[in-house]
């Protein structure tokens, strides 16, 4: 027994050892590219520990920034668990938002009890989300339209339909120069963790991530979409539902991204405005793929790239480096993590040759 | 101190307002201990701070500060509207000590800047959007510009101008601040020729280049010979209605060198003036009220230098009126004035000044506008 | 009253207007993608190429004064990004459609790193032809005034269509998109032949890039590109990788591009956020419609990932 805990142990190193080399070499090449642009490495990259991490304040900006990412990455790594590749966890943190806030305001009223209305709002937020998801994966096994490119486009149907919304039927007429919805109460606002700055939204998405890792990687529902995932065909004649699995994972992947949607206008925006389009949909496709779909891995990856959000500011402040230097070390991050999918199974602790040998 | 930044009537009352109602006030001893240590400031911008418009505007403001001595500037462009400028003001002030910062976007004031005000009652913050109330806390500042009254001006130039007496307005959103240039491009072209018309497209976003295109070279099918913008850079719009040979009005910022033939003149923010003004009254210790505004009485706004297109009688009227602008006693909404509908939006009688808080929750489009703001 | 103007007349010539000047960029990334495509890979990374090449186009025409120059360098930097896609894609274990997506966040974040000193600067343009010359509507000759790129692009479709049923280097193409073992049998190695498919599949698309920032709009900015690449890349399905049906459907989707403004132009002003979303629910509609889940698509490729 401990020695099957030791091997599964040294496996799960050896799997993960491909993205870790993957990370360093990044950095190498990040590290010369801004070598290039005139700045020194080493000062880019202390900038960056002490913006991410260098303080109680840094650390905290870090957990914020990363909150969503945990939820709207396992929009995509879900999903992913199947084959599928779903890029749309905008559309559905958009529609997730906009739903939290229409049930909020529709049941405030009411006097019913503070937390039922914020579960009303999450259960709304992720069956929004969800359904938008899941409709994609529906297209994909009713109709065999690619996901990737469905997800894509019914984001931004999604954020045309939002912006309609939200500066048309439900737009409060006191908002006037930034078209919004009405406020939730502050008593629906979510609050913040103990002692801290970061708001509860960061417990959500933890606790999402290990209820995706159980589901995904402890039950026979979970195994059951992961053999879908290796072998859509084998797992059609081994009798499996492949049509249900589909749709049941798609929607918790969007279900996800929904609740992304809901945290943002209930701990942060307090309304839903355009302004709840900010990428974090699309940066969690980033955290998905580095974390190789692995929604306990996503928690670490998702404060990996929350940290280098946080520091972005402050390498445009103090070394006058643009924006997008964040977006060009994310897509070197992105491209390398990818590409050292070949290393898998090439690691090995122990040489694989002499194992055999003894066995 | 000899910088003429007045302030309206109504903005000093809501200072007073405040300081009476006993909040946070701007301490004195902040001025003078700043004057000695030198004093941080940040600035912070929706989009990329070179795009020939909104955002530029306010970099040039900044640009403006970085010559005088004892001011740092540190700045942070492509922040969004999230917890993002939340925790890059935050940043600024940990960070970088920061005492004064610009969060120069609209949508940053509620719930950011009020949250980071409230946190850091030592530090200023000069919102850009004219959205204090009394009530709010008194660190943080919001003020704006009755830009309308340039975009007035621009709009009897463009009537002067325009031979088939159609005029065209490329826009983001239908929010008061938009339809209030719109009107008053409108007015000022009616107030020259009661025919003209000024066609509007919605182009839905603040930064669409593609649709913005598309909205000119609609509105150029369609007759219109003057174009004018309201949209975060107006560099598209302008160059593509130099390309179709018409006559453009700009807005923000100036674009003439982007069309040499049709750049008539335009309405654009003068912050380099407006900002020096605020860090002298802060050096100096002075308290600023929360809500600042003003025109082109207070520099505020500028109007561009006239272009070779525009005729002697163009000209002259429009430095008459601003003439009159410049004492402040020239109003732009004096009723009756209908919406295009046909209903009196202003009744006879009636004069809307530009401190009128009416203006500010302005939902129509006047009378020979074409176009709807549902 | 004023002679000159079309009322709703002027809808459907902006539509088509719209469609000649927007559809060029749609044009090259969907022809180049198809030849990708049909050699069995997808490259979804073809946003950020076109952003690449936008970029590169404005900035090397900015530092040349030359616009052709211009097309040139984005067409290599296109190229580029097509062969570091297909050096990875090569190896082992590196699946095409999540590559895409990372090379779409490296040559976005790439272009707007590099394109920062290209903002402001105004670079020479490209010319137009006058195609309009016969008519005395200004409407129509402005419809008219066409750019080089869009002759290309119309002389690009039938030449591919054509080259790809009779020429051998089209065979070898539909063959190693149709089974890599079949063209290994026959001498040809499927990563070389996927390689070339797939840097011209770039240069095509940084050359539609060049278009937006050297023509329409003809600006370099952050915001230019608002997914025309990668709804490029869904054009070319359900034009079922056919180079006729891409030059169609890109002309399709320009023309709904243009419907909301021109919709506004005459007075249609509710409801502008659906029309802008036009073009893509046009493209999901279709992809529904042309699909199915009991056959393969017509005209896939075998070896595509995408529809398998």
């Amino acid at each position: 027994m401990v020695e099957a805990g030791g091997r599964r142990f040294e496996a799960m190193i050896e799997a993960f050892l491909p993205p870790v080399f993957a990370v360093f070499f990044s950095m190498a090449l990040f590290g010369a590219f801004v070598a290039l642009a005139g700045v020194d490495p080493i000062e880019v990259y202390r900038l960056m520990a002490t913006g991410a991490f260098g303080s109680w304040f840094s650390v905290q900006n870090t957990l914020q920034r990363a909150a969503p990412l945990l939820l709207t990455a396992l929009c995509t790594a879900l999903p992913a668990q199947m084959g599928m590749v779903v890029i749309g966890g905008e559309g559905a943190l958009v529609a997730g938002g906009l739903a939290a806030v229409a049930s909020g305001l529709a049941l405030s009223g009411l006097g019913l009890p503070v937390l039922l209305v914020q579960f009303a709002m999450a259960l709304a937020a992720m069956a929004a989300g969800g359904a938008v998801i899941c409709f994609a994966g529906m297209l994909r096994q009713m109709r065999g339209v690619n996901e990737t490119i469905s997800s894509l486009l019914l984001t931004y149907i999604v954020i045309a339909v939002f912006k309609q919304i939200v500066e048309g039927v439900m737009r409060d007429p006191a908002s006037l120069n930034k078209p919004a919805t009405r406020a939730l109460p502050d008593s629906l606002m979510l609050g913040m963790l103990p002692g801290t700055d970061v708001h509860v939204g960061l417990l959500f998405g933890l606790l999402f991530c290990l209820f995706g890792y159980v589901l995904i990687y402890h039950t026979t529902f979970g195994f059951a979409a992961r053999v879908v995932g290796g072998n859509p065909r084998a797992a059609r004649l081994a009798g499996l539902p492949v049509g249900r699995l589909v749709l049941i994972v798609t929607a918790l992947g969007g279900a996800a991204g929904g609740l992304a949607g809901m945290v943002e206008v209930a701990a942060i925006q307090g309304r839903a405005s355009a302004a709840l389009i900010a990428g974090y949909g699309f940066s969690g496709i980033l955290v998905a793929f580095l974390a190789r779909q692995n929604p306990l891995a996503v928690i670490p990856v998702a404060f990996l790239l929350g940290g280098i959000a946080a520091s972005g500011g402050l390498l445009q402040r103090r070394l006058g480096l643009p924006d997008a230097t964040v977006l060009v070390l994310q897509g070197i991050l992105f491209v390398t993590l990818l590409a050292s999918e070949t290393l898998t199974g090439r690691f090995h602790l122990r040489r694989p040759t002499a194992e055999v040998k003894e066995a | 101190m000899s910088h003429d930044f007045q302030l309206s009537r109504r903005s000093l009352l809501m200072g007073m307002v405040a300081g009476s109602a006993g909040m946070l006030a701007q301490s004195v001893p902040f001025g003078r201990a700043l004057a000695a240590s030198g004093l941080t400031v940040g600035f912070i911008y929706v989009g990329p701070r070179d795009d020939y418009g909104y955002n530029q505007a306010h970099a040039q403001g900044a640009a403006a500060l970085k010559s005088l001595p004892g001011i740092k500037v540190t700045e942070e462009e492509n922040v969004a509207e999230t917890i993002a400028v939340e925790k890059t003001m935050e940043s600024m002030i940990n960070l970088d000590g920061a005492k004064l910062i610009f969060p120069t976007s609209f949508g940053y004031f509620d719930p950011f800047v009020l949250k980071m005000a409230r946190k850091y009652p030592d530090v200023t913050f000069m919102h850009c959007g004219g959205l204090w109330k009394p009530g709010l806390p008194a660190n943080a500042h919001s003020y704006f510009g009755y830009i309308d009254e340039a975009e007035y001006l621009s709009g009897i130039v463009a009537a002067h101008v325009s031979k088939k007496k159609k005029l065209g307005f490329v826009a983001a959103k239908p929010i008061p601040q938009v339809l209030r240039n719109i009107n008053s491009f409108t007015l000022g072209a009616r107030s020259v020729d009661p025919a003209i018309t000024t066609q509007v497209i919605f182009t839905g976003d603040w930064s669409l280049p593609v649709k913005e295109a598309e909205a000119t070279n609609s509105l150029a099918d369609q007759g219109v010979d003057v174009f004018t913008c309201h949209v975060d850079s107006p560099k598209v719009v302008i160059e593509t209605a130099e390309h179709r040979g018409a006559f453009t009005c700009g807005y923000h910022a100036s674009q003439a060198t982007l069309a040499p033939k049709g750049y008539l003149t335009g309405a654009e923010w003068n912050w380099e003036k407006v900002y020096a003004g605020f860090i002298a009254d802060i050096l100096a210790g002075k308290t600023l009220p929360g809500l600042i505004r003003g025109g082109l009485k207070e520099g505020t706004v500028r109007t561009s230098p006239y272009g070779a297109a525009v005729p002697a009688a163009a000209r002259s009227q429009a430095d008459a009126v601003k003439a009159k602008f410049e004492p402040g006693d020239f109003v732009i909404y004096k009723g009756p004035i209908k919406d295009n509908k046909g209903q009196t939006v202003i009744a006879g009688g009636v004069s809307q000044g530009q401190t009128d808080i009416a203006l500010e929750s302005m939902n129509y489009l006047v009378e020979g506008v074409v176009g709807s703001v549902a | 009253m004023e002679s000159d103007a079309l009322g709703w007349w002027g809808v459907p010539l902006a539509v088509i207007a719209g469609a000649i000047r927007v559809s060029t960029p749609f044009f090259f990334v969907s022809l180049g993608e198809c030849v990708t495509e049909r050699s069995g890979r997808i490259n979804l990374g073809l946003e950020g190429t076109l952003v690449m090449g936008a970029m590169s186009g404005y900035g090397t025409a900015c530092l040349s004064g030359s616009p052709w120059l211009g097309i040139l360098a984005a067409g290599c930097a296109g190229g580029l990004f097509g062969i570091l896609h297909a050096l990875l894609c090569s190896l082992p274990r590196v699946n095409d459609i999540a590559l895409g997506i990372a090379l779409m966040l490296f040559g976005t974040g790439l272009a707007f790193f590099l394109g920062k000193p290209f903002i402001q600067p105004k670079a020479p343009g490209l010319p137009s032809i006058d195609l309009g010359w016969w008519s005395s509507l200004p409407q129509v000759r402005s419809a008219l005034e066409v750019n080089v790129l869009f002759l290309a692009g119309i002389a690009a479709a039938p030449l591919l269509a054509w080259g790809f049923r009779n020429s051998r280097w089209g065979m070898i193409v539909r063959m190693v998109g149709d089974s890599s073992d079949a063209a290994r049998a026959m001498g040809y190695s499927p990563d070389r032949v996927r390689l070339l498919a797939t840097a011209f599949g770039g240069f095509m698309a940084g050359v539609g890039g060049s278009f937006l920032s050297l023509y329409y709009p003809g600006a370099w900015s952050e915001s230019l590109s608002s997914g025309q690449g990668i709804t490029a890349v869904a054009l070319v399905i359900f034009a079922r990788w056919n180079p006729l049906g891409c030059f169609w459907a890109s002309l399709l989707f320009g023309g709904a591009g243009a419907l909301g403004p021109a919709l506004q132009s005459v007075g249609v002003t509710e409801g502008y956020y659906l029309f802008n979303a036009a073009p893509y629910m046009l493209t999901l509609l279709i992809l529904i419609l042309s699909s199915s889940s009991r056959r393969r698509l017509a005209g896939a490729p075998a070896e595509l990932s995408v529809t398998r």
